[in-house]
This record gives structure tokens, sequence and C-alpha cells, in this order.
């Protein structure tokens, strides 16, 4: 499950964000009372609601609750406004994708490819082209797969250090690195003379603010403003690193991946959330996007998590610390060390993907105050705004609609998250964000591209309008 | 005109944001079954007839306006089966949005799908050099292109109305009345580059579509003698 998955390999972002509930919508106050004391495992249940019903981890101290019915009601009452705090991050990330796909050549230029993906694409024969692809998609897959156990083990066994390491070490490179790499095209293709002590500055300026806002304290807005930045560079870097079919397969074999990872009682990522939960801990800072970060905002009430860890004399420190750092949006996905040290750094950040996609989890309310049930708010992994992006993006790069499919699979995304949310109000547990989305991108994509463009084409020429 | 449309009504409220983006989706629903059709017909026949292509695209434009209908009713039903949920949801009794605010939005939804996908790509095409009509093809290509999506999205927003009031009190002549106007529209489109005869019909019914569906919308001339004195 993405709880973990920031820390898990990249690979397995997509999985990862996937498994957790990725539609949480905010409950009532029940389930912020709830979610006080089951904190941070919460990613699994996204539904405050149900979790009182169905999980059994709620051997912690039960907070009273209200009407089941209740907060169903305001649950799925204050739903559409959910949708829309998540609506807005997504279609960002995708705008900024699809402009920059658009305007910067660079990403759409073939300049090799990723160790995770080998075979070439550029074969003679269509068959073999489709089993090259077929590879590359299997290895990628089973590279993700194994980080996601590494990060399940990892966290079994406590090494806290680790994990947090790898994800600062991943956002270290993300923040600065690629940033570099994107603002030196944006230059390139915009013809703008640009010295290199004004970059170096602007860089430095704008890394060690997003570490800040990220793994500590900071403005929401800002924080997500940089998670959001940080999942399009990371689809942009796919984008421009995967070539045509396995990035689609990779796209179906990841839904496909997801789905089972969170769902099934043996998945890896439900395990994570379990094991979070039995703990009582929050996960570790998986890359989440939460709309609503109230305590961070509220400075002057400490973090809830924090306090109620401390009062519940906690014995990792860690997880003090990670509380505090899960409050930010999400790392970005954690790059894994190991991933540095394989490739060079432009593989690197993948890994951060399977860990940016955490489910969305109901945040907890963290308000030992009676809380607003308009504070409360969704969380989506950050791998899911990747696949989203890379998705789209793919789109606009490489269709001979062009536009025509762009708009296609933006609102065939919208809708599947807009299904999966309304899935996660009726169910209230973990779900994984992807199947649907990618699913309808998918489909919309392949039928807009070969069905709809010629028809538009013709009825454009003719000037005849439908 | 369309976007200020969103930006003033609709962009506040979730719930009209997200029936919006569905009935945007229910367009394109309609949109690919249409042209999957069409497709099929072209790849069966043959390609270097130019009347028979230009016949069968006539054929898919008008299976596409009946197809554009179905939909458009699909989402009304499943609209009603929203509000049933949503009254019962809110604490009130009564939902956060009437059926016509729905079927405002849905009009909107489709409109701007269906306005988007007409000209976005002639949008992107129209940044770069070149020269419009430059073969003997009309000169005014942009505009009356521009001027018939914008009509073509307002003519959406008010069959949305009227559609689904007919549909609430049953009235059939009101929707067979606005199938018949798209189709008359869609029709007139036919006789481009005429533009006479296509632009002048199609505004013509979108004054007389605006004024119904406002009317229905319990509105009154004295309300518009009101709202222009200021009142």
């Amino acid at each position: 499950m993405t709880e973990l998955s920031a820390h898990l390999p990249q690979f397995q972002h997509g999985q990862l964000t996937e498994n957790f509930p990725d539609n949480h919508l905010s409950n009532t106050n029940d389930t912020s009372e709830r979610r006080r004391h089951e904190n941070s495992e919460r990613r699994r249940n996204d539904n405050p609601d149900s979790e009182t019903n169905g999980q059994p981890q709620n051997n912690i101290q039960q907070v009273v609750e209200q009407d089941e019915e209740e907060d169903e009601e305001l649950t799925l009452k204050y739903g559409a406004k959910h949708v829309i705090m998540l609506f807005v991050p997504v279609t960002l990330c995708m705008v900024v994708v699809v402009a920059t796909i658009k305007s910067v050549s660079f990403y759409t230029r073939k300049d090799g490819q990723l160790i995770y993906t080998p075979f070439t694409e550029e074969t003679e024969t269509v068959g073999q082209r489709a089993l090259n692809s077929i590879l590359n998609a299997a290895i990628m897959i089973s590279v993700i797969i194994v980080m996601t156990i590494l990060l399940v083990v990892l966290y079994k066994y406590r090494c806290y250090k680790v994990i947090h390491g790898w994800l600062i070490i991943s956002s270290l490179l993300l923040l600065f690195f690629f940033s570099f790499i994107y603002l030196g095209e944006v230059f390139k293709t915009y013809n703008v003379a640009m010295d290199y002590i004004t970059v170096a500055l602007i860089i430095w300026n704008f890394g060690v603010v997003g570490m800040i806002c990220i793994h500590w304290k900071g403005p929401l807005r800002l924080q997500q403003a940089y998670l959001i930045m940080i999942s399009a560079l990371m689809a942009l870097v796919f984008i421009k690193y995967l070539p045509e079919w396995t990035a689609w397969l990779i796209l179906a074999v990841i839904s496909v991946y997801d789905l089972v990872a969170v769902l099934c009682p043996k998945g890896p990522l439900r395990m994570l959330v379990e094991t979070a939960q039995e703990r009582n801990e929050t996960l570790f800072p998986a890359l989440i996007y939460s709309s609503t970060m109230i305590w961070l905002v509220n400075m002057a009430e400490e973090d809830p998590e924090a306090q109620r860890k401390a009062s519940k004399n906690s014995t990792y420190d860690k997880q003090a610390n990670q509380t505090q750092n899960e409050d930010p949006e999400a790392d970005d996905g954690g790059f894994s060390q190991e991933w540095q040290q394989q490739r060079d750094n432009r593989i690197g950040p993948i890994e951060s993907t399977p860990e940016s996609r955490a489910a969305v989890q109901a945040l907890p309310s963290n308000s030992q105050s009676s809380e607003d049930p308009e504070e409360r708010g969704v969380k989506l992994g950050l791998g899911d705004f990747i696949f989203y992006s890379v998705l789209v993006g793919k789109a606009s790069a490489t269709a001979s609609g062009d536009w025509n499919t762009t708009l296609a699979c933006f609102v065939a995304i919208l809708i599947g998250l807009c299904l999966t949310l309304l899935l996660l109000a009726i169910f209230k547990k973990a779900l994984p964000a992807l199947p649907i989305s990618i699913t309808f991108g998918l489909v919309f994509y392949f039928a807009t591209d070969n069905l709809v463009q010629p028809f538009m084409d013709q009825l454009a020429f003719h000037q005849f309008y439908i | 005109p369309a976007l200020g449309l969103f930006l003033f009504t609709i962009a506040r409220e979730p719930l009209r944001i997200i029936i919006l983006i569905a009935g945007a989706f229910f367009w394109l629903v309609s949109l690919l079954l249409s042209s999957l059709i069409w497709f099929i017909a072209v790849k069966a026949s043959d390609p270097r007839d130019e009347a028979l292509q230009r016949g069968l695209l006539i054929f898919g434009v008008i299976f596409s306006v009946l197809l554009q209908e179905v939909f458009r009713f699909l989402y009304y039903k499943l609209l009603r089966k929203a509000i049933e949920g949503l009254v019962a949801l809110s604490e009130d009794g009564c939902s956060p949005i009437s059926i016509q605010q729905m079927a405002y939005v849905a009009g909107v939804g489709f409109g701007l799908m269906s306005g988007a996908f007409s000209m976005i790509n002639l949008l992107a095409d129209a940044l770069g050099p070149g020269t419009v009509g430059i073969h003997g093809d009309s000169q005014l290509y942009f505009l009356t292109s521009a001027f018939m999506t914008m009509v073509l999205i307002f003519l959406h927003t008010f069959w949305g109305i009227l559609f689904f009031h007919g549909c609430e009190h049953r009235r059939w002549w009101e929707i067979a009345a606005v199938v018949v106007m798209h189709l008359a529209v869609s029709g007139s489109t036919f006789c481009n580059p005429l533009y006479v005869g296509s632009l002048v019909p199609s505004y013509l019914l979108m004054a007389i579509a605006a004024v119904w569906a406002y009317l229905l919308s319990g509105g009154s001339a004295q309300n518009v003698r009101r709202f222009l004195l200021c009142k």
C-alpha cells in the first residue's frame, strides 16, 4: 500500500499509492475521533466511518462514536467538496505536464532509456517490439514489487532510520537535480540567457524551501504546490524515458497490481497498513497529498499525532518525528539509495513514485477539540498524481488527435477519480485510486486516437457540426 | 463566453463542477460511439468515392446527433437518481441543488465538451503561421468556426434546460422539439461554406431556444425589464 510506498521502491509507487485507500473522504467527527486514536495507520481505513465497523484494529481506545449514520451522511455531504479539493491539484499537475510537453521539446526527444527498461523498442518487427515491451514492463513491475516488499520488511523490523534517510535523499535528488534540468530545458526552449550564479541561487532556494515544506512544517498551500511540482517533474521523467508501448503496458499492469496489492489480504501494502495500525503509528511519511493540513497551518496547536504519541509514551521518537513529517504531504517518494547507486540520477526519482502513490486516506482529524467537519481533508497518494499525469502527458505527446485526445483522457481521469471517491464513501476502506481512472484513461486514449480523430478531422474539414 | 458562464456560475460550487465534468463525459461517450459507427461504415466502403464519403459523413453526423440526445436522456436519468440520494443525505430534507440547476449545468457540460472538441485543434493550428483559405476555401474559416462553436455551446445549454424540463413534466413534444432543433442546426451546417445558410438559422434557433428556456425557468418579461432598469 502506498502508505509506505514513499519508502518503498519507487517502482512500487504505483502500487503503493494505490493500495492505500486512495480516496478517503474526510469524515465526520466520529471518524476524526476514531482516527485520532488510530492515527497514522489510517491510511488503510480511509473512511473513518467505516472503520469503526469493519476494522478490527480499532483496538485502541475508541472514542465514543457518534451515530454511524450521521457520519455517512456528513461524509457524503462533504464529499463533493473533497472531490473538488482533489480535482484541483490533479488538474494543476496535468496542466503543468501537458504545458511542458507541448513547449519543451526535451521531454519528447528520445535520449535513451532507463536501466529498468533495457529492451529497446526500435525493432524491426512488430512481434519483437511487443515482446520487448512486455519484458520491459515485467522488469519494471518486478522491481516495484521487490521494493514494496523491501519497504514492508524494513517497516516491520522498525528500521525507521533507513526509511527516513531514503526519503530524504530521494527528495533531495528530486528537488535539486531534476528541477535544475527542467529549468535548463525551459530556458533553452525560450532562448533565455541565464548565468550559472543566478540559476544556482534559484535552485538552491527552491530546493531548500521545498525540503523544509515537505519534511517539516510549512504553509499548507506551499506544501501542496511543492508536491504538485514534484509529481509533475517525476511524470515528465517517466514520459521522457519510457518507450511507447512499455509506458502503456506499465500503466495497465500497475493498475492491476495496485488493485491486487491493496485489496488482497496478503498484499504487501495491506500488510503494511495493518502493521502500522497495530503499532498505532502513523505510517512512515509516504508520499501523500492531503487537501487539508490543519495542524500544520495552525502552529499554535501542535501536531495532534505528535501529542498523542507523546501522551502514549511512544518508545519511538522517530514516530513523533515522522508524524511531524507526515504532515507534509508526503515526501516525494523517497528515492531509494539503491537506485542512486545503481543508476544515474535520472533513474532515481522513479523510485519515489511508488512511494508517492500512497493511497488516499482520510487524514485523521488531528484536532483534539471539536473539529469542524469541513476541515477534514482527503488524501491522495503522490504516485497517483504521477501516473495520471504520465497518462495525460503521453496522450498529448504522442497522439495523432492531439488536443482532443488529451482532453478526452483528462475528463476520463477526472471521472475515474470521482467514481473512486464515491466507492470510498460507500466502502469506507482503503481503496486503490489507480485502477478505475487509468482504465478509463487508457480506453479513452486509444478510442479517441483511433476512432474519434478521423471523424473529427473530416467534420472540421467540411465544417460540419454535430 | 462559455468560459465566462463557467467561471461565474459553476466554479463556486463543487457539486456543480462534478455534474459538469460528468456531463462532458457523457457527451464524450456519445461521440465515441458515433465515431465508432462512422469508422466501421467508412472502412466497409470505398474510400475513393467522394460522394459516398460525404454521404457517409452526413449519416455519421445525424447518427451522432441522435446519440447525443440519447445520452442526454441517460444523463437525466442518472441525475434523477442522484437527486434522490442527495435529498436523503441532506439535513433539511431538500436537495442542495435543484433539477433546473442540474439541467443548466449539464447543458453547459455538454456544450463545453462539444465546443472544445470542435475548436481546440483549430486554435492550436491558428497559433502557427499560415494563410486562411489559400486553396480557394473561404477566408472566413476561423471566424465562422468560432461563431458556430459559440452558438453551439449556448444551444447545448438551452437544450439541456428544455430537455430536462420536458422529461420532468413528461411533455414529449418538448423533447422532440429539442431533437428536431439539434438536427436542424447540424443539418444547416451541411451547407457550409455557404455561411449564410448555417450561421443565420443557427442564431435564430438559439434565440428561440433562449427565450423558451428563460420562460421555462420562471422568468418573464417583467423580470427582464426590472433587470435592465437595475431596480
